[in-house]
């Protein structure tokens, strides 16, 4: 929330007042037939709008001494980094957001009746084999299992896809089977264990999970009655809801980047259960995407096979910009114990895979 | 965050990702491939701007004679406001319950004016040397010795670096002979304290770049500092070094000559 302190007039505007003075604003929209007269606020002139337009023109003044401050070398690799991050995931997340409100505006609820299985235990592995068809991000499977929720698809299914899509999509398969060139059953290893978690995980939702604890935020705007402004609404919340998120995910990646050097590896592989869990870890901090992180778990080659297809299998379902999105779709009590659970079932099954196929 | 304030921020980051892919500004941080997918993206964040702001201004009166039915537009609108100011009360009043989450107008979206600075103020440059120093360099797979089909015709054959260490670490040279090959990359400090050259890799993004590094003997470039790039001229050297790093070997380059360039277009092999 620190981007709208230092532009906040004296002191006096706290992040709750101009969230709550926020809709009082638009002073460009007459009154809405029948609306309510607008409540005043201490700060009612003072919006986000006008919030963010002093903050621009503060940061374009200050811009000289602020890319000075960023010039060091660790900084400067930090900034790369992290826009990096958000440049790569930019189509991802959008694309992935069009899908999802798409799935929330125009497809009807009953086709997901029809096309799911009713049982939702046999619905879990339809879902997760539905993750094969969507290459994509993590970045963007995320809005789309919100979607999936809201529109009744049971949880258990759906989150199952969220962790399947982004592990076993045709482009991810390819990537790993070009990383590996000499394995593979590196391949067959991910793809199989990755199908594993999902399901396992899909399933131990439909046992242990609670309805309660995904708190989906409400969201009045998607059963406006234009098909259209619904759509446009849809978009523009899940843009800025999820990739608010994916930039605290990306600021946490490029500083673990920046942090951790790559030395200090060195001295966990030659333990068998050590590396396991160092790059299982290191999965979740670099959070890199998982068309990508085969190269990586490749170039990391002083770790076993088995040690690097748990980073494969851990790095999509679980990482810090995942986490953080999660938390912001699904609600914090979700991501909290969901991210540890999946990540505990995915270095156990990726072990397992590990020891018979590799 | 309201509405518009969120339509200027999707504007800006449209905007902005829009412009780094027609200043290459983009091919510091992704693969030239994303190029497509970052402008239609980018044009996809503009129109949802664009549409924002179009519902949030468009005057109630002419709502219903342009919008997308007969009938209760105007009715809907108020409803539709007459809710959203309702969400807003609750979640102030309620704002410990709701612990920075849940709510209908994500205050989150603040944070996506960084990357927005990130791309239109700071710029950053590409991965160099402080990168290059801190991980291992890329070739470190096992690769058993392959067939290498034979160098481009030239004298000197430009070479990436990527491909003139793998042929000399994989191939032992056997594919290079006694040609001479051209490379291009920046000088970083080596294991040794000597200057190498380096090049960063990219699969993805920059988060996953790793340097393949490049020893240099012979005439090699000497006070030249980190960063800087440089041209050089050479053939196959048999001497092979370590990285610290990651313990991977290092091929090396037997230089003729080198030469001061400025920074390519494509930071990336």
């Amino acid at each position: 929330m620190t981007p709208e302190t230092p532009a906040a007039p004296d002191g006096a505007a706290t992040t709750a007042t101009v969230d709550a003075a926020a809709p009082d604003v638009p002073p460009k929209v007459p009154p809405p037939a029948g609306g309510a007269e607008p409540r005043r606020w201490l700060g009612d002139r003072i919006g986000s709008v006008e919030v963010l337009a002093a903050l621009l023109v503060l940061l374009i003044i200050f811009r000289e001494p602020l890319a000075g401050a960023l010039s060091t070398p660790r900084l400067q690799t930090w900034t790369t980094v992290f826009v990096s991050v958000m440049v790569q995931a930019v189509p991802f997340l959008v694309f992935g957001v069009l899908l999802s409100a798409v799935i929330a505006v125009f497809v009807p609820r009953s086709f997901w009746a029809r096309a799911l299985p009713k049982h939702p235990a046999a619905a879990v592995p339809v879902a997760s084999a539905a993750g094969v068809v969507l290459p994509g991000c993590e970045c963007g499977s995320v809005p789309i299992a919100g979607s999936l929720i809201r529109r009744g698809v049971t949880p258990a299914a759906a989150l199952a896809f969220l962790l399947a899509a982004p592990a076993i999509n045709p482009i991810v398969l390819t990537a790993t089977a070009v990383a590996f060139p000499n394995n593979p059953e590196m391949v067959l290893a991910r793809g199989l264990a990755s199908l594993v978690v999902a399901m396992v995980m899909g399933w131990l939702w439909l046992r242990l999970g609670r309805a309660d604890w995904i708190r989906l935020p409400r969201r009045p705007e998607l059963d406006d009655a234009s098909r259209g402004r619904a759509f446009w609404a849809a978009v523009r919340h899940d843009v800025t809801h999820a990739g608010g998120f994916l930039v605290l995910g990306a600021m946490a990646a490029a500083s673990i980047n920046v942090l951790v050097p790559e030395r200090w590896l060195q001295t966990l592989a030659d333990n068998a259960v050590l590396s396991v869990l160092a790059l299982a870890v290191l999965a979740v901090l670099l959070s890199i995407c998982s068309e990508a992180d085969a190269f990586v778990a490749a170039s990391l080659s002083q770790f076993s096979l088995t040690s690097r297809l748990v980073f494969l299998v851990v790095g999509p379902m679980v990482d810090l910009k995942l986490i953080s999105m999660q938390a912001g779709v699904f609600g914090r009590r979700f991501a909290l114990r969901f991210a540890p659970a999946t990540f505990a079932v995915a270095v156990a099954v990726a072990v397992g895979a590990g020891a018979v196929l590799l | 965050m309201n509405r518009q304030a969120q339509a200027v921020v999707l504007l800006l980051l449209g905007g902005a990702v829009i412009r780094a892919c027609f200043t290459d500004l983009y091919l510091n941080y992704v693969k030239e491939g994303l190029r497509p997918f970052l402008i239609a993206a980018g044009v996809l964040l503009v129109a949802a701007a664009v549409m924002t702001l179009w519902y949030e201004l468009r005057p109630v009166p002419r709502a219903a004679a342009t919008g997308d039915g007969p009938g209760q537009p105007e009715a809907r609108a108020g409803g539709h406001d007459d809710h959203d100011h309702h969400d807003h009360h609750d979640d102030h009043d309620h704002h410990d319950h709701h612990d920075g989450h849940g709510h209908h107008e994500p205050r989150v979206g603040w944070l996506l004016i960084l990357p927005v600075l990130g791309l239109l103020l700071v710029a950053p440059p590409a991965l160099g040397s402080y990168a290059a120093g801190q991980a291992g360099t890329a070739l470190a797979s096992q690769q058993q010795p392959s067939d290498y089909p034979p160098l481009p015709e030239g004298d000197p054959v430009r070479v990436s670096v990527l491909d003139y260490a793998s042929r000399a670490l994989f191939d032992k040279g056997a594919s290079i002979g006694d040609r001479r090959v051209q490379v291009t990359g920046f000088i970083t400090a080596g294991p040794d304290g000597q200057p190498i050259l380096a090049r960063m890799v990219l699969s993805c993004c920059a988060a996953d770049g790793r340097p393949v590094k490049l020893g240099m003997t012979g005439n090699a470039p000497a006070g030249l500092a980190d960063d800087t790039w440089v041209e050089v001229t050479g053939r196959y050297s048999d001497r092979i070094g370590r990285d610290a790093v990651n313990d991977a070997e290092i091929p090396y380059l037997d230089v003729e000559s080198w030469r001061q360039v400025p920074a390519p277009k494509q930071p990336y092999e």
